[in-house]
């Protein structure tokens, strides 16, 4: 009764699985979003729900073609703030991180207070700063503020786990200080970097609608939070589910194209970007 | 970390003596002494081995030889090459891991010690060439680390410390975790190379046949703290090859060297 079975893994089986299971993780998601969207529509007409109540899927997309004039201005308005923000955060996490790496006097008088500035919520350090700052100036503060510490701690972590034989080598070979940083203290630290670059971008995004929601009525701010502040007043509840959905758009792309960017970077030597067998 | 040992303290006259050890002591920070006193004469072009149980100094006693850590107590004197070029080095070092960045390629990897020393371009190519050539891995200059075998990585390591053409070559453990036949194989290259480039080579081990195989000296070292214990000298044929493993020569060398290793392990429970 003994038959020869192919091993549990073999070659053929594996490519085939691969392919399957990458197909199901793209459809199941998009299933489930059908699925959502479906039962939300039937539950809003069954009841006859109104829409400045809640409104279904269908509303909320109706609204968002037919405003997309002013939804893409605020999406713009937005999108820009959180990119000043994230591109501050990320030379101010990677620049303090080296510093602090070169200079212990330096880490130990300020890093504390890095601290206290990321553990403190930003929402309650907003409308202090908007009395103090331009309200333009003060949103990409806001966004800074959130979005710095994972770049700085990460870029920290990074540039203290440079392999202690190579560190051996380079003084064994003369190197500056500057030679260490630049071949080996800096590439040992990229994919740290990247992997804090990559939380930076969605913070500073919340950091954005967060200071564009405490600046609300007070300014002339026209972001997507603040259409979302507007229409609430309004009771415009489709644009509010409109301009949501864009925030959670604009978010997983700059996640996505983070992520895409660390890949790229990495794929020919770190391990988190090599596939399981080469 | 400490800084390194300043070279201007004992320089020795090119000729000689290649490295030489007085009263060497070395207390780490945590108040183990590691080391010595130890005296120990190296003359230039020898091939030799620093053979004892793990832990009785001998990868210290290689690091202040190196510059890479500074003695306690004693003087560490290295001879270096009168009118140096700038892209030499006199010391050239091999780690036990191969020790590469992930992030660079075979070639760049090999570079790395002229860059260090800021040497052109074009100069530097012609010597990453033909040190990869000499580890016979000219055909691997564009892969990565990840994509070499242990023994592949190995090479790239020992390129890298050919590359500027160093006086003396130490080497702590370079092989112990490589295959026993891959091992071999390193062994002949290593020995081919040191006839062809007259190289001093300082090479620690704690294999008794390794070292009988490699050496013309084996210096045994006591245990924690490191002291010289014996010298046994390798008198046999040159060049050797791999009939001289399965010799009776060999053979007694090992039983030889084994004995006056044994001591050593003496003071240490079961281990």
């Amino acid at each position: 009764m003994s038959s020869l079975q192919p091993p549990p893994l073999s070659a053929d089986q594996t490519r085939a699985e691969g392919t399957a299971l990458r197909l199901i993780r793209i459809v199941l998601p998009i299933v489930v979003l059908a699925a959502g969207a479906a039962l939300w529509e039937l539950v809003v007409r069954v009841n006859e729900i109104p829409a400045y109540v809640l409104p279904g899927p269908h509303a909320v997309f109706k609204t968002l073609v037919q405003d997309w004039p002013v939804l893409s201005q605020s999406l713009l308005t937005t999108l820009v703030t959180t990119l000043e923000g994230f591109v501050a955060a990320g030379i101010g996490g990677i620049v303090l991180a080296v510093l602090f790496n070169q200079s212990k006097w330096l880490e130990y008088s300020l890093f504390p207070y890095a601290v206290i500035l990321q553990v403190t919520p930003v929402i309650a350090i907003a409308p202090l700063l908007l009395i103090y700052l331009p309200q333009q100036t003060a949103v990409i503060v806001c966004a800074w503020i959130v979005a710095f510490f994972p770049v700085l701690s990460n870029a920290t972590l990074g540039l203290n786990s440079v392999d202690r034989n190579l560190a051996g080598l380079f003084q064994l070979y003369g190197a500056s200080r500057l030679q260490t940083l630049r071949y080996l203290k800096l590439p040992t630290a990229l994919p740290s970097i990247l992997a804090g670059l990559r939380i930076a971008g969605g913070l500073s995004l919340i950091g954005a609608v967060v200071a564009e929601i405490a600046a609300g009525s007070a300014g002339a701010g026209s972001g997507l939070a603040y259409r979302i502040a507007e229409s609430g007043y309004r009771l415009n509840i489709p644009r509010m589910f409109a301009a949501l959905l864009l925030l959670s758009v604009a978010g997983v792309v700059i996640y996505g194209l983070l992520a895409l960017a660390s890949y790229l970077m990495l794929r020919r030597w770190h391990e988190s970007a090599l596939g399981k067998e080469n | 970390m400490a800084g390194p040992a300043a070279p201007s303290e004992s320089e020795i006259a090119p000729g000689s003596l290649a490295v030489r050890l007085r009263g060497v002591t070395k207390v780490f920070d945590n108040g183990v002494v590691a080391l010595g006193p130890l005296d120990l004469d190296v003359r230039t072009g020898q091939f030799v081995s620093l053979l004892g149980p793990s832990g009785c100094g001998k990868s210290t006693a290689l690091r202040l030889i190196a510059g890479l850590s500074a003695p306690t107590s004693g003087t560490v004197g290295v001879s270096h090459r009168g009118g140096q070029d700038t892209a030499g080095h006199s010391i050239g070092f091999v780690f036990q891991e191969p020790t590469l960045m992930p992030w660079a390629s075979v070639r760049e990897n090999v570079r790395l010690p002229l860059k260090l020393a800021r040497a052109e371009a074009s100069a530097s190519d012609a010597r990453v060439e033909r040190a990869l050539a000499q580890v016979g891995l000219s055909e691997f200059a564009g892969a990565f680390p990840r994509q070499l075998s242990g023994g592949m990585k190995m090479r790239v390591s020992l390129a890298r410390a050919l590359v500027t053409d160093p006086d003396i070559l130490l080497m702590d453990e370079p092989f112990a975790a490589l295959d026993e036949t891959t091992r071999f194989r390193l062994n002949n290259d290593l020995l081919s190379l040191w006839r062809n480039l007259r190289k001093t080579v300082i090479f620690v081990t704690h294999s008794v046949f390794e070292s009988v195989y490699l050496s013309q000296r084996i210096v045994v070292m006591t245990s924690r703290p490191g002291r010289l214990s014996t010298e046994v000298r390798i008198e046999a044929p040159e060049p050797r090859a791999e009939d001289f493993r399965t010799s009776a020569a060999y053979a007694g060398y090992c039983r030889t060297v084994s004995n006056a290793l044994a001591p050593s392990y003496a003071g240490q429970s079961a281990s």
